[in-house]
Protein backbone atom coordinates (compact mmCIF):
# COMPACT_ATOMS: atom_id res chain seq x y z
CA UNK A 1 0.00 0.00 0.00
CA UNK A 2 2.86 2.37 0.81
CA UNK A 3 4.28 1.75 -2.65
CA UNK A 4 0.90 2.50 -4.22
CA UNK A 5 0.66 5.78 -2.31
CA UNK A 6 4.16 6.75 -3.45
CA UNK A 7 3.30 5.96 -7.06
CA UNK A 8 0.17 8.09 -6.72
CA UNK A 9 2.27 10.92 -5.26
CA UNK A 10 4.86 10.84 -8.01
CA UNK A 11 2.31 10.44 -10.81
CA UNK A 12 0.21 13.36 -9.65
CA UNK A 13 0.98 16.49 -11.56
CA UNK A 14 -0.13 18.56 -8.59
CA UNK A 15 2.77 17.25 -6.51
CA UNK A 16 5.24 18.70 -8.97
CA UNK A 17 3.33 21.94 -9.43
CA UNK A 18 3.32 22.49 -5.67
CA UNK A 19 7.03 21.76 -5.44
CA UNK A 20 7.71 24.12 -8.34
CA UNK A 21 5.76 26.87 -6.58
CA UNK A 22 7.65 26.24 -3.33
CA UNK A 23 10.90 26.28 -5.26
CA UNK A 24 10.06 29.53 -7.06
CA UNK A 25 10.49 31.73 -3.99
CA UNK A 26 14.15 30.90 -3.22
CA UNK A 27 14.88 31.13 -6.95
CA UNK A 28 13.42 34.62 -7.03
CA UNK A 29 15.42 35.58 -3.94
CA UNK A 30 18.63 34.25 -5.50
CA UNK A 31 18.05 36.17 -8.73
CA UNK A 32 17.25 39.39 -6.86
CA UNK A 33 20.33 39.04 -4.69
CA UNK A 34 22.53 38.32 -7.67
CA UNK A 35 21.18 41.19 -9.74
CA UNK A 36 21.06 43.86 -7.04
CA UNK A 37 23.90 42.65 -4.89
CA UNK A 38 21.98 44.01 -1.88
CA UNK A 39 21.82 41.48 0.94
CA UNK A 40 20.04 41.90 4.23
CA UNK A 41 22.29 43.28 6.94
CA UNK A 42 23.77 40.56 9.15
CA UNK A 43 21.31 39.54 11.82
CA UNK A 44 18.22 40.67 9.92
CA UNK A 45 16.08 38.85 7.39
CA UNK A 46 15.80 35.06 7.02
CA UNK A 47 18.58 32.98 8.52
CA UNK A 48 21.86 32.79 6.58
CA UNK A 49 20.69 35.12 3.86
CA UNK A 50 23.21 37.79 4.71
CA UNK A 51 26.07 35.36 4.25
CA UNK A 52 25.15 34.02 0.81
CA UNK A 53 26.32 37.02 -1.17
CA UNK A 54 29.81 36.15 -0.13
CA UNK A 55 29.50 32.37 -0.11
CA UNK A 56 27.00 30.92 -2.56
CA UNK A 57 27.35 27.40 -1.23
CA UNK A 58 25.43 28.50 1.85
CA UNK A 59 22.40 29.29 -0.27
CA UNK A 60 20.73 25.86 0.15
CA UNK A 61 20.53 26.53 3.89
CA UNK A 62 19.23 30.03 3.29
CA UNK A 63 16.65 28.68 0.83
CA UNK A 64 15.37 26.18 3.39
CA UNK A 65 15.19 29.01 5.91
CA UNK A 66 12.97 30.89 3.47
CA UNK A 67 10.73 27.92 2.69
CA UNK A 68 10.34 26.24 6.08
CA UNK A 69 8.41 28.83 8.09
CA UNK A 70 5.52 29.29 5.68
CA UNK A 71 5.54 27.69 2.25
CA UNK A 72 6.34 24.13 3.22
CA UNK A 73 3.83 23.93 6.11
CA UNK A 74 1.11 25.24 3.79
CA UNK A 75 1.92 22.55 1.24
CA UNK A 76 1.97 19.90 3.97
CA UNK A 77 -1.38 21.13 5.30
CA UNK A 78 -2.90 20.80 1.82
CA UNK A 79 -1.37 17.38 1.12
CA UNK A 80 -2.36 16.01 4.54
CA UNK A 81 -5.84 17.50 4.36
CA UNK A 82 -6.26 15.76 1.02
CA UNK A 83 -5.14 12.37 2.35
CA UNK A 84 -8.40 10.83 3.56
CA UNK A 85 -10.99 13.50 2.79
CA UNK A 86 -9.75 13.73 -0.81
CA UNK A 87 -10.11 9.98 -1.37
CA UNK A 88 -13.53 10.13 0.25
CA UNK A 89 -14.68 13.00 -1.95
CA UNK A 90 -13.40 11.22 -5.06
CA UNK A 91 -15.20 8.04 -4.00
CA UNK A 92 -11.98 6.05 -4.15
CA UNK A 93 -11.79 5.64 -0.35
CA UNK A 94 -14.55 3.01 -0.37
CA UNK A 95 -12.84 1.07 -3.13
CA UNK A 96 -9.54 1.08 -1.24
CA UNK A 97 -11.25 -0.15 1.92
CA UNK A 98 -13.12 -2.97 0.20
CA UNK A 99 -10.09 -3.97 -1.84
CA UNK A 100 -9.35 -4.52 1.18
CA UNK A 101 -6.77 -2.15 2.59
CA UNK A 102 -6.84 -2.04 6.40
CA UNK A 103 -7.71 1.33 7.83
CA UNK A 104 -4.56 1.50 9.97
CA UNK A 105 -2.41 0.56 7.01
CA UNK A 106 -4.06 3.21 4.87
CA UNK A 107 -3.35 5.90 7.49
CA UNK A 108 0.29 4.82 7.75
CA UNK A 109 0.68 4.79 3.97
CA UNK A 110 -0.82 8.28 3.75
CA UNK A 111 1.54 9.58 6.43
CA UNK A 112 4.55 8.06 4.69
CA UNK A 113 3.44 9.58 1.41
CA UNK A 114 3.09 13.04 3.00
CA UNK A 115 6.57 12.79 4.46
CA UNK A 116 7.90 11.58 1.12
CA UNK A 117 6.43 14.72 -0.36
CA UNK A 118 8.26 16.84 2.25
CA UNK A 119 11.57 15.08 1.53
CA UNK A 120 11.04 15.51 -2.20
CA UNK A 121 10.27 19.20 -1.79
CA UNK A 122 13.28 19.78 0.48
CA UNK A 123 15.58 17.92 -1.92
CA UNK A 124 14.38 19.88 -4.93
CA UNK A 125 14.72 23.18 -3.06
CA UNK A 126 18.19 22.30 -1.77
CA UNK A 127 19.38 21.11 -5.18
CA UNK A 128 18.16 24.18 -7.10
CA UNK A 129 19.49 26.42 -4.36
CA UNK A 130 22.88 24.73 -4.56
CA UNK A 131 23.02 25.21 -8.32
CA UNK A 132 21.86 28.82 -8.15
CA UNK A 133 24.24 29.55 -5.28
CA UNK A 134 27.16 28.19 -7.22
CA UNK A 135 26.21 29.90 -10.48
CA UNK A 136 24.85 33.27 -9.42
CA UNK A 137 26.11 34.10 -5.96
CA UNK A 138 29.50 34.72 -4.43
CA UNK A 139 31.98 31.90 -4.60
CA UNK A 140 34.73 33.10 -2.30
CA UNK A 141 34.65 31.52 1.10
CA UNK A 142 34.08 33.97 3.92
CA UNK A 143 37.33 33.01 5.52
CA UNK A 144 40.13 30.67 4.67
CA UNK A 145 38.87 28.16 7.20
CA UNK A 146 35.42 27.89 5.64
CA UNK A 147 31.94 29.24 6.33
CA UNK A 148 31.18 30.81 9.66
CA UNK A 149 28.58 29.72 12.17
CA UNK A 150 25.84 32.11 13.21
CA UNK A 151 27.98 32.88 16.26
CA UNK A 152 30.82 34.03 14.05
CA UNK A 153 33.33 31.25 14.59
CA UNK A 154 34.50 29.10 11.71
CA UNK A 155 33.02 25.69 10.85
CA UNK A 156 34.63 22.90 8.91
CA UNK A 157 32.78 21.45 5.97
CA UNK A 158 32.00 18.07 7.64
CA UNK A 159 30.68 19.93 10.67
CA UNK A 160 28.51 22.09 8.44
CA UNK A 161 27.15 19.04 6.62
CA UNK A 162 26.41 17.28 9.89
CA UNK A 163 24.61 20.27 11.34
CA UNK A 164 22.67 20.75 8.11
CA UNK A 165 21.45 17.15 8.31
CA UNK A 166 20.42 17.69 11.93
CA UNK A 167 18.57 20.84 10.95
CA UNK A 168 16.82 18.99 8.11
CA UNK A 169 15.80 16.22 10.49
CA UNK A 170 14.43 18.79 12.90
CA UNK A 171 12.48 20.53 10.13
CA UNK A 172 11.05 17.17 9.00
CA UNK A 173 9.84 16.50 12.53
CA UNK A 174 8.13 19.89 12.59
CA UNK A 175 6.43 19.01 9.30
CA UNK A 176 5.45 15.61 10.72
CA UNK A 177 3.62 17.52 13.44
CA UNK A 178 1.73 19.51 10.80
CA UNK A 179 1.03 16.30 8.86
CA UNK A 180 -0.44 14.63 11.98
CA UNK A 181 -2.83 17.53 12.57
CA UNK A 182 -3.77 17.60 8.88
CA UNK A 183 -4.34 13.86 8.76
CA UNK A 184 -6.56 14.01 11.84
CA UNK A 185 -8.69 16.79 10.37
CA UNK A 186 -8.77 14.86 7.09
CA UNK A 187 -10.49 11.95 8.84
CA UNK A 188 -13.10 14.33 10.23
CA UNK A 189 -13.78 16.87 7.49
CA UNK A 190 -16.06 16.13 4.57
CA UNK A 191 -13.95 18.12 2.14
CA UNK A 192 -10.16 18.15 1.72
CA UNK A 193 -10.27 21.92 1.60
CA UNK A 194 -11.88 22.05 5.03
CA UNK A 195 -9.16 19.85 6.51
CA UNK A 196 -6.39 21.90 4.88
CA UNK A 197 -7.88 25.20 5.98
CA UNK A 198 -8.34 23.89 9.51
CA UNK A 199 -4.67 22.92 9.68
CA UNK A 200 -3.58 26.27 8.30
CA UNK A 201 -5.85 28.06 10.75
CA UNK A 202 -4.11 26.30 13.63
CA UNK A 203 -0.68 27.31 12.31
CA UNK A 204 -1.70 30.90 11.69
CA UNK A 205 -3.35 31.13 15.11
CA UNK A 206 -0.24 29.70 16.71
CA UNK A 207 2.02 32.19 14.93
CA UNK A 208 -0.26 35.05 15.94
CA UNK A 209 -0.52 34.01 19.58
CA UNK A 210 3.26 33.83 19.79
CA UNK A 211 3.40 37.60 19.30
CA UNK A 212 0.82 38.25 22.01
CA UNK A 213 2.13 38.77 25.51
CA UNK A 214 -1.25 37.90 27.04
CA UNK A 215 -0.91 34.41 25.54
CA UNK A 216 2.27 33.78 27.46
CA UNK A 217 0.92 30.74 29.32
CA UNK A 218 0.14 29.04 26.04
CA UNK A 219 3.40 29.88 24.35
CA UNK A 220 5.33 26.73 25.23
CA UNK A 221 2.57 24.54 23.77
CA UNK A 222 2.01 26.32 20.48
CA UNK A 223 3.00 24.12 17.53
CA UNK A 224 5.07 26.76 15.74
CA UNK A 225 6.85 27.92 18.93
CA UNK A 226 10.17 26.18 18.25
CA UNK A 227 10.05 25.83 14.47
CA UNK A 228 12.91 28.23 13.86
CA UNK A 229 15.05 26.69 16.60
CA UNK A 230 16.98 24.88 13.87
CA UNK A 231 19.05 28.07 13.55
CA UNK A 232 20.42 27.28 17.02
CA UNK A 233 22.06 24.20 15.54
CA UNK A 234 24.45 26.54 13.72
CA UNK A 235 25.56 28.38 16.82
CA UNK A 236 28.84 27.61 18.45
CA UNK A 237 28.45 25.75 20.71
CA UNK A 238 25.08 24.37 19.64
CA UNK A 239 22.25 25.82 21.71
CA UNK A 240 20.30 22.64 22.43
CA UNK A 241 17.63 23.96 24.80
CA UNK A 242 14.99 25.13 22.29
CA UNK A 243 15.75 22.35 19.83
CA UNK A 244 15.11 19.70 22.47
CA UNK A 245 11.94 21.38 23.66
CA UNK A 246 10.86 21.62 20.04
CA UNK A 247 11.48 17.90 19.51
CA UNK A 248 9.42 16.98 22.58
CA UNK A 249 6.60 19.33 21.66
CA UNK A 250 6.42 18.05 18.07
CA UNK A 251 6.49 14.44 19.27
CA UNK A 252 3.59 15.21 21.59
CA UNK A 253 1.63 16.72 18.69
CA UNK A 254 2.41 13.73 16.48
CA UNK A 255 1.35 11.19 19.12
CA UNK A 256 -1.84 13.00 20.14
CA UNK A 257 -3.09 13.82 16.67
CA UNK A 258 -2.12 10.55 15.00
CA UNK A 259 -3.81 8.72 17.88
CA UNK A 260 -6.92 10.82 17.43
CA UNK A 261 -6.84 10.30 13.65
CA UNK A 262 -6.54 6.55 14.12
CA UNK A 263 -9.29 6.34 16.74
CA UNK A 264 -11.63 8.41 14.61
CA UNK A 265 -10.92 6.63 11.33
CA UNK A 266 -11.26 3.13 12.80
CA UNK A 267 -14.83 3.80 13.94
CA UNK A 268 -15.89 6.02 11.07
CA UNK A 269 -18.83 5.18 8.83
CA UNK A 270 -17.60 5.60 5.28
CA UNK A 271 -20.68 6.97 3.56
CA UNK A 272 -19.11 9.10 0.84
CA UNK B 1 -31.48 -28.82 -1.71
CA UNK B 2 -29.85 -26.36 0.66
CA UNK B 3 -27.05 -24.39 -0.82
CA UNK B 4 -24.30 -22.83 1.20
CA UNK B 5 -25.12 -19.45 2.70
CA UNK B 6 -23.24 -16.54 1.14
CA UNK B 7 -24.81 -13.61 2.94
CA UNK B 8 -26.70 -14.09 6.19
CA UNK B 9 -27.67 -11.24 8.46
CA UNK B 10 -29.68 -11.33 11.66
CA UNK B 11 -31.35 -8.26 13.06
CA UNK B 12 -29.04 -5.99 11.12
CA UNK B 13 -29.77 -2.42 12.21
CA UNK B 14 -28.16 0.94 11.53
CA UNK B 15 -29.15 4.19 13.13
CA UNK B 16 -27.75 7.55 12.10
CA UNK B 17 -28.59 9.72 15.07
CA UNK B 18 -32.36 9.48 15.47
CA UNK B 19 -32.95 8.11 12.00
CA UNK B 20 -33.15 4.35 11.62
CA UNK B 21 -31.80 3.70 8.13
CA UNK B 22 -31.83 -0.09 8.31
CA UNK B 23 -34.19 -1.80 10.70
CA UNK B 24 -33.63 -5.38 11.79
CA UNK B 25 -32.91 -6.89 8.39
CA UNK B 26 -32.46 -10.66 8.00
CA UNK B 27 -30.92 -11.27 4.60
CA UNK B 28 -30.45 -14.79 3.29
CA UNK B 29 -28.45 -15.14 0.08
CA UNK B 30 -27.40 -18.60 -1.08
CA UNK B 31 -24.55 -19.81 -3.22
CA UNK B 32 -25.41 -19.48 -6.91
CA UNK B 33 -28.17 -16.94 -6.42
CA UNK B 34 -28.68 -13.86 -8.47
CA UNK B 35 -30.21 -11.97 -5.61
CA UNK B 36 -32.18 -8.84 -6.40
CA UNK B 37 -32.18 -6.34 -3.58
CA UNK B 38 -35.03 -4.02 -4.42
CA UNK B 39 -36.07 -0.79 -2.82
CA UNK B 40 -36.86 2.83 -3.56
CA UNK B 41 -34.13 5.44 -3.30
CA UNK B 42 -33.58 6.14 0.36
CA UNK B 43 -34.98 2.81 1.55
CA UNK B 44 -31.64 1.79 3.09
CA UNK B 45 -30.24 -0.40 0.28
CA UNK B 46 -26.93 1.36 0.02
CA UNK B 47 -26.46 1.50 3.79
CA UNK B 48 -27.08 -2.26 3.95
CA UNK B 49 -24.59 -2.89 1.15
CA UNK B 50 -22.03 -0.71 2.90
CA UNK B 51 -22.50 -2.63 6.12
CA UNK B 52 -21.99 -5.94 4.31
CA UNK B 53 -18.67 -4.59 3.01
CA UNK B 54 -17.53 -3.21 6.36
CA UNK B 55 -17.68 0.44 5.25
CA UNK B 56 -20.48 1.35 7.62
CA UNK B 57 -20.50 -0.19 11.09
CA UNK B 58 -23.81 -1.70 12.18
CA UNK B 59 -25.55 -0.36 15.28
CA UNK B 60 -26.66 -3.89 16.15
CA UNK B 61 -27.17 -7.30 14.60
CA UNK B 62 -24.93 -9.98 13.11
CA UNK B 63 -23.60 -10.49 9.61
CA UNK B 64 -21.95 -13.42 7.92
CA UNK B 65 -20.49 -13.08 4.44
CA UNK B 66 -19.07 -16.15 2.68
CA UNK B 67 -19.56 -18.06 5.92
CA UNK B 68 -17.50 -15.76 8.11
CA UNK B 69 -18.51 -13.00 10.49
CA UNK B 70 -18.22 -9.47 9.15
CA UNK B 71 -16.78 -6.97 9.72
CA UNK B 72 -14.41 -8.79 12.12
CA UNK B 73 -13.10 -11.20 9.46
CA UNK B 74 -12.73 -8.67 6.64
CA UNK B 75 -9.19 -9.85 5.95
CA UNK B 76 -10.49 -13.25 4.81
CA UNK B 77 -13.81 -12.19 3.37
CA UNK B 78 -13.21 -9.08 1.30
CA UNK B 79 -10.50 -10.48 -1.01
CA UNK B 80 -13.14 -12.90 -2.31
CA UNK B 81 -15.75 -10.20 -2.85
CA UNK B 82 -15.94 -7.86 -5.81
CA UNK B 83 -18.06 -4.80 -5.35
CA UNK B 84 -19.36 -1.65 -6.88
CA UNK B 85 -21.02 0.76 -4.49
CA UNK B 86 -22.89 3.86 -5.61
CA UNK B 87 -21.22 4.26 -8.95
CA UNK B 88 -17.64 3.70 -9.90
CA UNK B 89 -14.83 5.93 -8.71
CA UNK B 90 -11.32 6.37 -10.05
CA UNK B 91 -8.38 8.73 -9.96
CA UNK B 92 -9.41 11.13 -12.72
CA UNK B 93 -5.92 12.04 -13.94
CA UNK B 94 -4.89 8.42 -14.56
CA UNK B 95 -5.92 6.03 -17.31
CA UNK B 96 -8.37 3.21 -16.67
CA UNK B 97 -5.63 0.59 -16.87
CA UNK B 98 -3.43 2.45 -14.40
CA UNK B 99 -6.36 2.86 -12.03
CA UNK B 100 -6.98 -0.88 -12.08
CA UNK B 101 -3.28 -1.59 -11.57
CA UNK B 102 -3.14 0.74 -8.57
CA UNK B 103 -6.20 -0.71 -6.87
CA UNK B 104 -4.92 -4.22 -7.59
CA UNK B 105 -1.52 -3.45 -6.06
CA UNK B 106 -3.10 -1.79 -3.02
CA UNK B 107 -4.44 -4.95 -1.40
CA UNK B 108 -3.59 -8.58 -0.81
CA UNK B 109 -3.69 -11.32 -3.43
CA UNK B 110 -3.03 -9.06 -6.40
CA UNK B 111 -0.08 -10.95 -7.86
CA UNK B 112 2.13 -8.70 -9.87
CA UNK B 113 3.13 -11.39 -12.33
CA UNK B 114 -0.33 -11.84 -13.82
CA UNK B 115 -1.65 -8.34 -13.14
CA UNK B 116 -1.49 -7.27 -16.77
CA UNK B 117 -3.34 -10.31 -18.03
CA UNK B 118 -5.98 -10.09 -15.30
CA UNK B 119 -6.57 -6.42 -16.11
CA UNK B 120 -6.86 -7.24 -19.81
CA UNK B 121 -9.30 -10.04 -19.03
CA UNK B 122 -11.46 -7.81 -16.81
CA UNK B 123 -11.45 -5.03 -19.39
CA UNK B 124 -12.41 -7.48 -22.11
CA UNK B 125 -15.33 -8.81 -20.06
CA UNK B 126 -16.78 -5.34 -19.61
CA UNK B 127 -16.08 -4.29 -23.21
CA UNK B 128 -13.26 -1.84 -22.58
CA UNK B 129 -10.31 -3.85 -23.91
CA UNK B 130 -9.61 -1.50 -26.79
CA UNK B 131 -9.73 1.64 -24.64
CA UNK B 132 -6.76 3.97 -25.12
CA UNK B 133 -4.68 5.69 -22.47
CA UNK B 134 -6.92 8.69 -22.05
CA UNK B 135 -7.40 9.71 -18.41
CA UNK B 136 -10.59 8.60 -16.68
CA UNK B 137 -11.53 12.28 -16.53
CA UNK B 138 -12.33 12.02 -20.24
CA UNK B 139 -14.47 8.87 -19.88
CA UNK B 140 -18.21 8.92 -20.49
CA UNK B 141 -20.52 7.87 -17.67
CA UNK B 142 -21.05 4.49 -19.30
CA UNK B 143 -17.30 3.91 -19.64
CA UNK B 144 -16.78 4.78 -15.97
CA UNK B 145 -19.46 2.33 -15.00
CA UNK B 146 -17.78 -0.39 -17.07
CA UNK B 147 -14.44 0.45 -15.49
CA UNK B 148 -15.99 0.11 -12.03
CA UNK B 149 -17.33 -3.28 -12.99
CA UNK B 150 -13.91 -4.31 -14.31
CA UNK B 151 -12.47 -3.37 -10.93
CA UNK B 152 -14.99 -5.58 -9.18
CA UNK B 153 -14.14 -8.51 -11.48
CA UNK B 154 -10.38 -8.13 -11.25
CA UNK B 155 -9.73 -10.93 -8.79
CA UNK B 156 -12.47 -13.28 -10.00
CA UNK B 157 -14.56 -12.96 -6.85
CA UNK B 158 -16.93 -15.61 -5.52
CA UNK B 159 -19.44 -12.96 -4.58
CA UNK B 160 -20.25 -9.85 -6.59
CA UNK B 161 -22.01 -7.06 -4.74
CA UNK B 162 -23.28 -4.49 -7.20
CA UNK B 163 -25.21 -1.37 -6.34
CA UNK B 164 -27.11 0.01 -9.36
CA UNK B 165 -24.55 -1.36 -11.86
CA UNK B 166 -26.40 -0.29 -15.00
CA UNK B 167 -26.70 3.40 -14.07
CA UNK B 168 -25.63 5.58 -16.94
CA UNK B 169 -25.48 2.77 -19.51
CA UNK B 170 -27.38 2.86 -22.78
CA UNK B 171 -29.83 0.05 -23.61
CA UNK B 172 -27.20 -2.01 -25.45
CA UNK B 173 -24.82 -1.53 -22.54
CA UNK B 174 -27.47 -2.70 -20.06
CA UNK B 175 -28.10 -5.76 -22.22
CA UNK B 176 -24.36 -6.52 -22.33
CA UNK B 177 -23.90 -6.17 -18.58
CA UNK B 178 -26.94 -8.33 -17.93
CA UNK B 179 -25.50 -11.05 -20.15
CA UNK B 180 -22.11 -10.72 -18.47
CA UNK B 181 -23.57 -11.09 -14.98
CA UNK B 182 -25.64 -14.13 -15.98
CA UNK B 183 -22.52 -15.69 -17.58
CA UNK B 184 -20.56 -15.12 -14.38
CA UNK B 185 -23.40 -16.58 -12.36
CA UNK B 186 -23.42 -19.71 -14.52
CA UNK B 187 -19.73 -20.22 -13.79
CA UNK B 188 -20.34 -20.10 -10.05
CA UNK B 189 -20.34 -16.46 -8.97
CA UNK B 190 -23.07 -15.42 -6.59
CA UNK B 191 -24.45 -12.02 -7.56
CA UNK B 192 -26.04 -9.61 -5.12
CA UNK B 193 -27.66 -6.92 -7.20
CA UNK B 194 -29.17 -3.88 -5.59
CA UNK B 195 -31.47 -1.78 -7.72
CA UNK B 196 -34.56 0.38 -7.69
CA UNK B 197 -35.51 -0.87 -11.14
CA UNK B 198 -38.16 -3.58 -10.99
CA UNK B 199 -37.64 -4.68 -14.56
CA UNK B 200 -33.92 -5.14 -14.07
CA UNK B 201 -34.48 -7.38 -11.05
CA UNK B 202 -37.32 -9.25 -12.76
CA UNK B 203 -35.21 -10.05 -15.80
CA UNK B 204 -32.13 -11.25 -13.99
CA UNK B 205 -32.74 -12.44 -10.50
CA UNK B 206 -33.59 -15.84 -9.09
CA UNK B 207 -34.36 -14.48 -5.66
CA UNK B 208 -35.55 -11.11 -4.43
CA UNK B 209 -35.57 -9.14 -1.22
CA UNK B 210 -37.60 -5.97 -0.96
CA UNK B 211 -36.53 -3.20 1.36
CA UNK B 212 -39.09 -0.59 2.40
CA UNK B 213 -38.10 2.19 4.78
CA UNK B 214 -35.25 0.12 6.13
CA UNK B 215 -37.33 -3.03 6.68
CA UNK B 216 -37.11 -6.18 4.65
CA UNK B 217 -40.77 -6.66 3.78
CA UNK B 218 -40.34 -9.56 1.41
CA UNK B 219 -37.73 -12.20 0.63
CA UNK B 220 -38.48 -15.14 -1.64
CA UNK B 221 -37.67 -17.04 -4.82
CA UNK B 222 -38.82 -15.05 -7.82
CA UNK B 223 -40.47 -18.14 -9.32
CA UNK B 224 -42.62 -18.56 -6.19
CA UNK B 225 -43.67 -14.95 -6.27
CA UNK B 226 -44.62 -15.13 -9.91
CA UNK B 227 -46.58 -18.36 -9.72
CA UNK B 228 -49.81 -18.45 -11.70
CA UNK B 229 -52.74 -16.87 -9.92
CA UNK B 230 -55.26 -19.52 -11.01
CA UNK B 231 -56.98 -17.08 -13.32
CA UNK B 232 -56.97 -16.82 -17.09
CA UNK B 233 -56.96 -13.55 -18.94
CA UNK B 234 -59.15 -13.56 -22.04
CA UNK B 235 -59.14 -10.78 -24.61
CA UNK B 236 -62.09 -10.73 -26.93
CA UNK B 237 -64.56 -8.36 -28.63
CA UNK B 238 -67.41 -10.63 -27.46
CA UNK B 239 -67.25 -9.84 -23.74
CA UNK B 240 -70.99 -10.19 -23.13
CA UNK B 241 -71.14 -13.57 -24.86
CA UNK B 242 -68.34 -14.87 -22.64
CA UNK B 243 -70.04 -13.56 -19.52
CA UNK B 244 -73.27 -15.46 -20.23
CA UNK B 245 -71.28 -18.55 -21.26
CA UNK B 246 -69.07 -18.62 -18.14
CA UNK B 247 -71.50 -17.33 -15.58
CA UNK B 248 -70.09 -17.42 -12.05
CA UNK B 249 -66.37 -17.76 -12.81
CA UNK B 250 -65.76 -14.35 -14.40
CA UNK B 251 -64.11 -12.30 -11.70
CA UNK B 252 -63.43 -9.04 -13.50
CA UNK B 253 -64.15 -7.62 -16.90
CA UNK B 254 -64.10 -4.49 -19.01
CA UNK B 255 -64.88 -3.71 -22.67
CA UNK B 256 -62.27 -6.03 -24.23
CA UNK B 257 -60.92 -8.20 -21.46
CA UNK B 258 -62.04 -10.66 -18.80
CA UNK B 259 -60.40 -12.46 -15.90
CA UNK B 260 -61.77 -15.95 -15.46
CA UNK B 261 -61.11 -18.33 -12.55
CA UNK B 262 -60.00 -21.45 -14.40
CA UNK B 263 -57.02 -23.73 -13.96
CA UNK B 264 -56.95 -25.08 -17.54
CA UNK B 265 -56.35 -22.33 -20.13
CA UNK B 266 -56.26 -24.75 -23.11
CA UNK B 267 -59.60 -26.32 -22.21
CA UNK B 268 -61.15 -22.90 -21.69
CA UNK B 269 -59.93 -21.80 -25.11
CA UNK B 270 -61.44 -24.84 -26.82
CA UNK B 271 -64.76 -24.25 -25.06
CA UNK B 272 -64.91 -20.57 -26.05
CA UNK B 273 -64.04 -21.25 -29.67
CA UNK B 274 -66.64 -24.01 -29.87
CA UNK B 275 -69.24 -21.54 -28.65
CA UNK B 276 -68.25 -19.12 -31.43
CA UNK B 277 -66.35 -16.57 -29.28
CA UNK B 278 -63.74 -14.59 -31.20
CA UNK B 279 -60.66 -14.86 -28.98
CA UNK B 280 -57.96 -12.22 -29.52
CA UNK B 281 -55.65 -13.49 -26.80
CA UNK B 282 -55.78 -15.94 -23.93
CA UNK B 283 -53.20 -16.69 -21.26
CA UNK B 284 -52.80 -17.82 -17.68
CA UNK B 285 -52.49 -14.77 -15.48
CA UNK B 286 -49.18 -14.36 -13.68
CA UNK B 287 -48.46 -11.94 -10.92
CA UNK B 288 -45.86 -9.41 -11.97
CA UNK B 289 -43.10 -8.55 -9.56
CA UNK B 290 -44.58 -5.08 -9.45
CA UNK B 291 -47.88 -6.41 -8.06
CA UNK B 292 -46.02 -8.43 -5.45
CA UNK B 293 -43.83 -5.55 -4.41
CA UNK B 294 -46.68 -3.05 -4.20
CA UNK B 295 -48.66 -5.51 -2.14
CA UNK B 296 -45.77 -6.18 0.25
CA UNK B 297 -44.91 -2.51 0.56
CA UNK B 298 -48.50 -1.55 1.30
CA UNK B 299 -48.74 -4.33 3.88
CA UNK B 300 -45.78 -2.89 5.73
CA UNK B 301 -48.32 -0.35 6.95
CA UNK B 302 -45.98 2.24 8.37
CA UNK B 303 -46.25 4.99 5.84
CA UNK B 304 -46.56 8.55 6.97
CA UNK B 305 -48.87 9.72 4.22
CA UNK B 306 -52.08 8.18 2.91
CA UNK B 307 -52.11 5.72 0.02
CA UNK B 308 -53.60 7.50 -3.01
Amino acid sequence: MIRVELVKLVRNRRTWTTIAVIDALPVLVAVLLAVTDIGPRPGTGPAFLSAVLADGTLFPLAALGIVLPLFLPLAVAITAGEAIAGEAQQGTLRYLLIRPVGRTRLLVAKLVSIMAFVVLAVLVVAATAYLLGALLLGNESVSATGPASVSGSAMSTPELVGRTLLALGYAMLCMLGVAAVGLFLSTIARSPLGAALGTMALLVASTLLLTLDAADVLRAYLPTRYWLAFVDLFRDPILWRDVLRGVLLQLAYVVVFLGAAWANFMTKDVTD
Amino acid sequence: MTRESVIATAGLTKRFGRITAVDSVDLDVREGDVYGFLGANGSGKTTTVRMLLGLVLATSGQMEVLGQPMPSNWRDVLPRVGAMVEGSAAYPHLSGRRNLALIDAAGPGGQRADRKSRIAEALERVGLLAVDDRPVRAYSLGMRQRLGLAGALLRRPRLLVLDEPTNGLDPQGIQEIRKLLLDLNRTGTTVFLSSHLLTEIEQMCSRVGVLERGRLVLQAELADLRRATGRVEVRTPDVDLVRTLLDGVVEEYDATRLLVRESDPAGLNARLVRAGVRVTALAAEQRSLEDVVLEAAAASGDRFGGIP
